[in-house]
């Protein structure tokens, strides 16, 4: 891999509470804890990938990160530099440096505007003002991510999913960011159109030298592209550590439990699998303790009362339980 | 083998739109035998839908029409069944889950409501016998409290206990046929585990025949016996689980296969298949997989190919299993293996 000792973005004690309204008065009545304490670095270069289900708030992370939510307390370093408190003028200039890139590419592009527009918007807001400049750079970009500059002049309703997925890594690298944070970027392909999304973000990653932080809830595709993952449950993350010593010796009871889960399309495996009973607990009223004990196999008494810790266990190697205390 | 359950012949679906006639699905033959699971892969666009919906005559009519072909039911030929008798047969002795289980349970009625009217439609109970038959299946899909749940309403459930429910529903009446249609696709992994347990397990116990249509070979290679890949509209490649995804003969599946990111190996680069799936459409000369085919020769773009049988039973609709181009296949081989 490359080299990383530069950290580009450290996330310190992150949490997103949504208010709950209700009554008739439209009174705050409880909280959704849906980031609550989140805590990691991404170095330069790096593709740090974020693993969960539905509702674990890997989504609200990413968002946090960019405020495009507002992050209710924690402080987000770009760079060494604080952003959560930052005007909005400044995060704007910000925003040049950090993109994101959306999972559904059907709704995050404007079906009214040609893709020159939609690829040319983000240049024009930072400051390239000749149209003929911004024609130039939306024709390059497209060649960069495998489509032609004659699709230029189309809408999105003429293009595939995975091509219009294509145009919206074109937006998110019209102003040479450093970060891009991905959300979900190939749930919504195909399987053979999926392989050649993930094809060319790894090469645009080499080719601009950036930095990925890669959401995604389907295991496999986050162990192909990711350096590092982190795996969240309910709010908190559980477990971060480099890819092979994730999958290949995972700590957290958790991490365990969801890798056994995966399908795998290979019939001669036999593995143990553990199966997890219940459902997931609603983050507006999460257990005490650690989150996970309600359905942990390994729940000790302790785990119902203090949470638990996040902390190296390993070098490099963090783990929320109390099994490694 | 056991007794056939589901034939199906030479099936073909079409849409007659502004556009066009479109053949969504394009001359399909699946055999199901009795407590078989067999799995329909494909990707988007490809018919897999169509063709179990299809065979529930739920395709909507017009733009859908059925224009050949026989859905052979235990001998019973659906495609010329009235609807009275279709009505009759579904959620009867063929049921069907669905993909979204957020969307094919009424949010205005009780899960025991629902579950009570499909099991006082096909058999003779009373309210009270039903409402307990109701409350042994929804013990029997494993949701706790099933007591309570039977008067709540789907959306004080979650994701994983509606397609319980619905899995409960379509179950209620000892289907001898099960169509799931992506019935784990909306579902986190965990969930899924959880369903797909469920699901063989009452194909262990009740040997009910399973036909399964998903896009994930993950899934397959978990449940199914036999697969069937389907791409554009037509079945390209059939054999058992272990020989599809171990042994893949169809250009397609091959390539399907080999860009799947693995999770205990990493290539540096993923194999992918160049260019989309393509829109089904009347009239195609050659093999619709031809334009993204790396083994494509003159022949794949002037003629059509059929389905040509392997060993063990096994088929595939490539000309490279054409005993004609019996050279080409060695030539082929030799280019997959290295």
């Amino acid at each position: 891999m490359k080299c990383m000792q530069k950290p580009i973005l450290e996330v310190n004690g992150l949490k997103k509470y949504f208010d709950i309204k209700g009554g008739p008065l439209g009174r705050k009545v409880g909280e959704v804890k849906a980031v609550d304490d989140v805590s990691f670095t991404v170095m330069e270069g790096e593709i740090l990938g974020i693993v969960g289900e539905s509702g674990c708030g890997k989504s609200t992370t990413g968002k946090s990160i960019l405020r495009l939510i507002e992050p209710t307390e924690g402080e987000v370093l770009f760079e060494d530099k604080d952003i959560t408190h930052v005007n909005g003028e400044q995060m704007r200039q910000l925003r040049k440096d950090m993109q994101i890139i959306f999972q559904d590419p059907y709704a995050s592009l404007n079906p009214r505007h040609t893709v020159e527009k939609i690829v040319g918007e983000p240049l024009l807001v930072h400051g390239m003002k000749s149209a003929e400049q911004r024609k130039e750079r939306v024709r390059e970009l497209l060649e960069v991510v495998g489509l032609s500059a004659y699709h230029a002049t189309r809408y999105p309703h003429q293009f595939s999913g995975g091509q219009r997925q294509r145009i919206g890594i074109a937006r998110a690298l019209a102003n040479n960011p450093k970060l891009i944070i991905c959300d979900e970027p190939v749930s919504a392909l195909d399987v053979s159109i999926q392989s050649q999304i993930l094809n060319l973000m790894e090469e645009l990653r080499n080719q601009f030298n950036l930095t990925y932080i890669f959401i995604a809830h389907d295991l496999s595709v986050v162990k192909h592209i990711s350096d590092r993952i982190g795996v969240m449950y309910l709010g908190r993350m559980v477990e971060l550590t480099d890819r092979d010593r994730l999958y290949g010796d995972p700590k957290h009871p958790y991490t365990q439990a969801l890798l056994s889960a995966v399908p795998l399309p290979d019939p001669d495996l036999q593995k143990e699998r553990i199966i997890l009973k219940g459902d997931v607990p609603s983050p507006a009223n999460p257990p005490s303790g650690c989150a996970f004990h309600t359905r942990c196999p390994h729940a000790m008494d302790i785990c119902r009362q203090v949470r638990p810790e996040f902390k190296p266990v390993e070098d490099n190697h963090f783990v929320a339980c109390h099994l490694y205390d | 083998m056991s007794e056939l359950v589901l034939e199906l012949k030479d099936l073909h679906t079409h849409f007659f739109t502004d556009s066009g006639e479109i053949p969504a699905v394009d001359g399909v033959s699946i055999k199901v035998h009795e407590g078989e699971v067999v799995g329909v892969v494909g990707e988007s666009g490809s018919g897999k839908s169509v063709t179990s919906l299809s065979v529930m005559q739920l395709i909507p009519k017009p733009p859908g029409e059925i224009v050949n072909g026989e859905i052979n039911f235990k001998g019973e030929n659906l495609a010329k069944a009235s609807e009275k008798r279709m009505k009759k047969l579904r959620g009867n002795e063929i049921s069907m889950i669905f993909q979204e289980p957020m969307t094919s349970l009424n949010p205005l009625f009780t899960i025991g409501n629902q579950l009570i009217e499909a099991i006082r439609l096909h058999q003779k109970m009373t309210k009270k016998e039903a409402r307990k038959k109701a409350v042994n299946m929804l013990n029997l899909v494993g949701i706790p409290r099933a007591e309570e749940i039977v008067d709540e309403y789907p959306h004080q459930l979650s994701g994983g206990m509606r397609q319980r429910v619905m899995i409960a529903m379509a179950m209620s009446c000892d289907p001898e046929l099960l169509i799931a249609d992506e019935p784990t696709t909306a579902l986190d992994v965990t969930i899924q585990a959880q369903i797909l347990d469920l699901m063989r397990d009452l194909n262990e116990k009740e040997n009910t025949a399973i036909l399964l249509i998903t896009h994930d070979l993950g899934v397959v290679a978990e449940i199914c016996d036999r697969v069937v890949v389907m791409y554009a509209g037509q079945v390209v490649e059939e054999g058992t689980t272990r020989e599809i995804l171990k042994e893949p003969q169809h250009p397609y599946s091959q390539g399907l296969i080999k860009s799947l990111p693995k999770i205990h190996e990493r290539e540096q680069k993923l194999y992918s298949i160049p260019g989309v799936v393509p829109k089904p459409k009347m009239g195609r000369v050659g093999c619709n997989f031809a334009p993204r085919c790396e083994f494509a020769f003159d022949r794949c773009f002037n003629e059509n190919p059929a389905l040509y049988p392997l060993e063990n039973g096994r088929q595939s609709r490539c000309f490279l299993h054409d005993d004609k181009e019996g050279k080409v296949e060695m030539h082929a081989e030799a280019d997959i293996r290295s």
